[in-house]
């Protein structure tokens, strides 16, 4: 049972890198070098580290496994350059993911290195060579920086050139690491020198002997230890000729890794196979590199008069446009994964007159590429503002292909020996979706069905506010696979319910998915599933949709999958029924004593500026986008986390930048062309209190009573039962607000966008105007405040506060936790104007359209804050029922989601 | 008094739950965050919970005594945010020393009156460090990636002025917690090294907790699990966990992992549950204790406790149900 763990080096960027026995060689990428790399040092010098940071990314590409970073340059502050590149590395998660080396024969600037990495360095590297007292000091601050050392063979006396010498240096820094600093032997690296051979001195011919042997003899003597080294300068007679260089790194490599070398600081893109070299070259290398064969320098004559025969092939890659060169099939799936539509109509018309049909293109090269986008969203590794992209590439391509395909099918059709293929008929799996009646939210739909469609299957989308009627019609004439339910207000979970049992009724057997902000697996389980056995499914978010629909359409794992879930839901089920009765509420009576305790006597209501109502019509758009909270635009893309943190994060990090870029260049776009038209009422009314939980107010001489909803949750002691209907002034002369604010003409834009084939930017430009809609719903409460209302005329909060609610008074929305009850709305909009004024429509499940619309009443008094009434008895929903003259059947319809 | 790593051979240690949800409990106003001293500060300092140790000693005091009661082994001084860096919010940037003894002296006496109580079952006391409102390895420019808002230096010495009011405060362990920027830690444990070294003190046992913030198993600051305990195992800690973000059953996967491949003690301090729509939290102490007992049986952890939502109860409820459990047994380091 006991484990064990070994003294392995174990270093780490964003990902863990263990150099175990049976580790290969570790390759560290060595072109992040001012003095080795021209052009590295060019672009750090004048400044360009945004290039210089692809130098880094290309040497990870090709492999490297440690960077090694070097900022060595008379003409640089070491110093700064090696911060800055090293803070911006950080944040590029592609490279942060492997180890930094952090190379300099100056301390400080390795000392600068390790303040800016969090990950286990190493740090090339310190030596004895200005003695012992400076080696402990600096290796005391590697230690406490948890980094491990690379050790020079190098001492008071000099730079080892021969075996004995770099054994003795090793062996002697070892000590003293280990036995005064108390280093770790696995932590430590030697590096015995690797010099030019081949240099036409003779006494230079056994350098990398030398080496080798001295190697063999460290890794003997010291076996925890690993050795280095930089493998380039063996060759260094040789510049200027890659073919020969290569094959001399490649040589002695071979030999110095099986002397037990661990690492080695190489242009990780430039090594070639031991056994791919030529046999004549490689004999001459091996001659060179062992010394043998080499009297009076025979062996370096050979190796010099060959390499003046061969010419050095050039090996620059231009990364960036070579998948141009590629099969047209390559080039297709390259712009599927990299959502590039640039190419995209050329490529499709060639592999259209490569393929016998225009739809073995799709079936073909497009669908393979979808798949590989499929496979990388479902590893993890490519995120769904990608996934839409890929799905624009796809639909565009497709566009090219369609009327070919009717062509070919008319064809078919006039052609009367040919026999109905019926092969073709039967396309893929085909899916439903919905948004159900009343309510009007599809971003997480539509998003859905990009990705479903991304990975082969037919969406049928039917769009918003569909009839249980017009969904199980369709369902059955289309013969779906699957049908998919969506809805984010909370009446619409009813109206699933009442579509599952259809479903049972009309004996429909195919499964049922269930998603949307308002749904979950609770509600699902216990309300849902019950009512329709052939299997109910709830849908985190679009990246299980794939999975789910992939193991429902596979007859094979559809039974056990059902079968899971099914006895899972029932497990929720019992679980609900159990803590149902632990959840212990109080008499309603009780609750509405136990109010909010408010300082009444040292509070005046103020009053507002102006009674009734007030309209504005083409607000400022710009205006409203500096109140944007974009958070939640990035959950709406499954993007998860703190904004602006998400920009740098290290896994979407990339991804969320390109998304917010593409965001603002559409917002802009809206702004600068008008594309939306903001309106928004506000009204002020007097109030009094005329019981524990109703406001009255009088509007056009009539009587409006507000009524609210009581938290009945059994509290702590000193803890209110709250309700809205605390914050309203007991006994005297109080006001309360309400207002509308609604983002219109969006649908020629979506429509736009749609017949560009164009998901991504449509559901951008949904998901922004529903942020414009709250930040306009911000605004405007800010604007009461201070302005309107003016209450709260010196407030000065940023917009950070803004969206974490620092501000006085608060704006809850009839049907949202403080006062759930849909219903309200209708006397909310009634006093603003209606429709007329508001250019809202309230559906009949009480959602607004156009949807992105926000609408709430105003509290002023500076104690109200937004809580949740949870869960209500009975005696509290009849009280309410009769209170607001609505029948009890309608009221628990209405108010199910917090009955118990 | 016992050596805490013998006791940890023995038995399960419980660290305590949560300070901020039990001083919330009290509905403190400014007046009485500022007490007599800062009736006159020139910034509001309600939410300021550190300042409490000054102003408010006995709260602080009876508040650990809650959780030594439930059975608390190890409690946490009330210093997340005693340095001069996170105290900058309130301008009491000069108080950071003061805090730190403070908070130090309010949790070392009430430890030391339960540990005189029953000598069997000696209690300790953690200085807390926490991860600071600024951070190394990140960006808070979104237009600039390569800015920082601190620099090493700075953060090393906060931490350092905050170890020394710890130890002169006397701690018996110091525990460096919520990281989510694992170069902030690397800061700290520089600190902590500096300040034993230079001062020729024998160093305190160094208890290091990391926070996963979500699903994707890595930290804030982009590290996996093995990357954050390579990145600071160089500490030579007493023990490495996880505390904070999760709740006991989503931190389960990584604190499985966790103890796999750390070579000292396991240590795992969870949420009372995620939040719930109002940011509440409301897992019970049972359902959390649950949880943790699982994690005990499989022999995963060495030390438990709560963090955010968590209560004495729920202290109580995991402490009772621990105790029937083996403490995990170390791995043998070979050489």
């Amino acid at each position: 049972m006991n484990k064990t763990i070994h003294p392995y080096l174990r270093l780490s960027g964003l990902e863990p890198l263990i150099v175990r026995p049976e580790t290969n060689f570790v390759n560290i990428g060595e072109r992040t070098n001012v003095t080795g790399s021209k052009k590295f040092a060019r672009l750090i010098r004048e400044g360009l580290y945004e290039e210089a940071l692809s130098v880094a990314r290309q040497q990870v590409e090709n492999g490297a496994q440690v960077l090694d970073i070097n900022m060595d340059d008379a003409l640089l502050d070491g110093v700064m350059a090696m911060n800055v590149f090293l803070n911006l590395l950080q944040a590029e998660p592609d490279i942060a993911k492997i180890p930094i080396m952090i190379d300099s024969s100056k301390f400080e600037i390795i000392e600068a290195g390790l303040k800016c990495v969090q990950g286990k360095c190493i740090v090339n590297s310190i030596s004895l060579k200005e003695g012992e007292a400076k080696f402990i000091e600096q290796a005391i601050i590697c230690k406490n920086f948890g980094a491990a050392v690379i050790v020079m063979a190098f001492d008071e006396v000099g730079q080892a050139d021969t075996q004995k010498r770099k054994v003795e240096i090793c062996q002697r820094a070892y000590k003293i690491l280990v036995e005064q600093v108390g280093f770790n032997p696995e932590e430590i690296i030697f590096d015995p020198n690797i010099f030019a051979i081949a240099t036409g001195i003779e006494e230079h011919n056994n350098y990398a002997v030398d080496f080798i042997a001295a190697t063999r003899e460290i890794k003997k003597s010291m076996p925890l230890t690993k050795v280095s080294g930089g493998v380039s300068n063996v060759s260094f007679s040789f510049r200027g000729n890659d073919h020969v260089r290569e094959a001399i790194h490649s040589v002695f490599l071979f030999h110095a890794i099986n002397a037990g070398m661990d690492m080695g600081i190489v242009n990780a893109g430039q090594l070639v196979i031991y056994d791919d070299i030529e046999p004549t070259l490689k004999q001459l290398c091996e001659d060179v590199i062992l010394n043998i064969n080499n009297d009076d320098n025979s062996a370096t004559e050979k190796l010099i008069s060959f390499s003046e025969t061969v010419k050095a092939k050039g090996k620059e890659t231009l990364k960036d446009e070579t998948w141009r060169n590629e099969s047209v099939e390559k080039r297709i799936h390259h712009a599927l994964i990299h959502g590039i539509t640039e190419h995209i109509d050329i490529d499709t018309e060639e592999a259209r007159q490569k393929y016998p049909k225009p739809l073995d293109v799709i079936e073909g090269p497009l669908m393979d590429g979808m798949n590989i986008v499929g496979d990388l969203f479902g590893a993890g590794k490519m995120f769904l503002p990608q996934v839409v992209k890929s799905a624009r590439v796809m639909k565009k391509a497709v566009a090219v292909l369609t009327p070919f395909i009717e062509l070919e099918k008319e064809e078919r059709r006039n052609n009367k020996s040919t026999a109905l293929d019926s092969t073709e008929e039967k396309g893929p799996a085909k899916i439903l979706l919905a948004t159900v009646k009343g309510d009007v939210h599809d971003i997480g739909k539509n998003i859905v069905g990009v990705v479903l469609g991304c990975n082969g299957y037919e969406i049928i989308d039917l769009g918003v506010m569909v009839s249980a009627d017009k969904i199980l019609s369709e369902a059955i004439k289309h013969n779906v696979d699957i049908i998919g339910l969506s809805g984010l207000i909370t009446p619409s979970l009813d109206e699933m319910v009442h579509i599952a049992k259809e479903m049972t009724r009309l004996k429909i057997n195919k499964p049922l998915l269930i998603g949307g902000a308002t749904t979950s697996r609770m509600h699902t389980a216990v309300k849902i599933a019950p009512e329709y056995e052939n299997g109910v499914v709830h849908v985190l978010d679009a990246s299980r949709s794939v999975t789910i629909a992939g193991s429902l359409l596979n007859p094979e794992t559809k039974k056990t999958v059902l079968k899971d879930i099914k006895s899972e839901y029932d497990q929720l089920k019992i679980d609900f029924g159990n803590k149902k009765s632990a959840k212990q509420l109080l008499p309603f009576k009780e609750a509405q004593k136990n109010q909010v305790v408010i300082d009444w006597k040292n509070y005046t209501p103020v009053a507002p500026t102006f009674f009734g109502t007030k309209k504005f019509e083409n607000y400022n758009l710009a205006e409203i986008a500096e109140y944007i909270d974009w958070q939640p635009f990035f959950i709406a893309w499954e993007m998860h986390g703190k904004f602006p943190a998400i920009l740098t994060d290290s896994i979407i990090g990339t991804e969320a930048t390109k998304l917010y870029e593409d965001a603002n260049r559409l917002l802009n776009q809206i702004i600068n062309e008008n594309w939306l038209n903001a309106k928004s009422v506000i009204g002020f009314w007097e109030t009094i209190k005329i019981a524990p939980d109703t406001v009255e107010l009088n509007f056009n001489s009539e009587n409006i009573r507000l009524e609210f909803l009581r938290q009945q949750i059994k509290k702590a002691a000193g803890q209110p039962n709250f309700s809205l209907a605390d914050y309203i002034h007991p006994t005297e002369k109080d006001f309360i607000g309400a207002f509308s604010v609604t983002i219109d003409g969006i649908e020629k834009h979506i429509q736009n966008f749609e017949k560009n084939l164009d998901d991504y930017n449509k559901i951008i430009l949904q998901a922004l105007a529903d942020r414009l809609a709250e930040a306009f719903a911000e605004l405007m409460h800010k604007k009461v405040r201070t302005e309107y209302w003016g209450y709260e005329k010196n407030e000065h909060l940023t917009n950070e506060e803004l969206i974490s609610e620092n501000y006085k008074g608060i704006r809850p929305a009839p049907g949202y936790p403080a006062c759930p009850d849909h219903t309200e709305k209708y006397k909310l909009f009634n006093l603003l104007g209606g429709k007329e004024a508001t250019g809202i429509t309230l559906t009949e499940s009480l959602a607004m359209y156009p949807a992105s619309s926000v609408c709430g009443w105003y509290f002023a008094q500076p104690e109200s804050k937004y809580f949740g009434v949870g869960k209500i008895d009975q005696d509290q929903l009849i009280d309410y029922a009769n209170r607001k003259g609505m029948n009890q059947e309608d009221a628990t319809k209405w108010l199910s989601p917090i009955l118990e | 008094m016992m050596d805490i790593k013998e006791i940890l051979k023995e038995r399960i240690l419980i660290i305590d739950g949560a300070m901020g949800t039990m001083i919330q409990r009290h509905h403190l106003e400014e007046k009485d965050y500022r007490g007599k001293r800062f009736a006159n500060w020139h910034k509001d300092v309600k939410g300021n919970n550190d300042l409490l140790s000054i102003t408010q000693p006995a709260l602080i005091t009876a508040i650990h005594k809650e959780y030594l009661e439930a059975g608390a082994d190890i409690i946490e001084t009330n210093t997340f945010s005693s340095t001069v860096i996170a105290q900058a919010d309130y301008d009491m940037q000069e108080l950071a020393y003061e805090l730190n003894v403070a908070s130090a002296k309010c949790a070392r006496e009430a430890a030391d009156e339960y540990t005189n109580k029953n000598p069997a079952k000696p209690r300790f006391v953690a200085g807390a460090i926490g991860p600071l409102n600024k951070t190394l390895s990140l960006s808070p420019d979104v237009n600039n990636p390569g800015y920082r808002a601190v620099t090493f230096d700075e953060v090393v010495a906060a931490y350092e002025e905050q170890v020394k009011g710890l130890v002169d405060g006397g701690v018996d362990i110091l525990l460096i917690e919520t990281i989510f920027d694992t170069l902030n830690a690397k800061a700290a444990i520089f600190a902590i090294k500096n300040f034993f070294r230079i001062n020729n003190i024998k160093e305190l046992p160094i208890m290091i907790s990391g926070t996963i913030t979500d699903a994707s198993g890595r930290t804030l600051s982009g590290q996996t699990l093995e990357a954050f305990y390579i990145s600071l195992i160089h500490a030579n800690p007493l023990s490495i966990g996880l505390n904070c973000a999760l709740g006991a059953s989503e931190m389960r996967p990584h604190i499985e992992e966790l103890s796999a491949i750390a070579k000292c003690f396991t240590s795992a301090y969870p949420n009372a549950g995620l939040p719930n729509a109002f940011g509440e939290y409301d897992e019970q102490p049972h359902e959390t204790a649950h949880i943790v007992e699982e994690w005990a049986k499989e022999g995963f952890v060495n030390i438990v406790g709560g963090c955010c939502g968590t209560t004495p109860d729920h202290i109580k409820h995991i402490a009772e149900e621990v105790k029937k459990y083996k403490p995990r047994t170390l791995p043998t380091v070979s050489n």
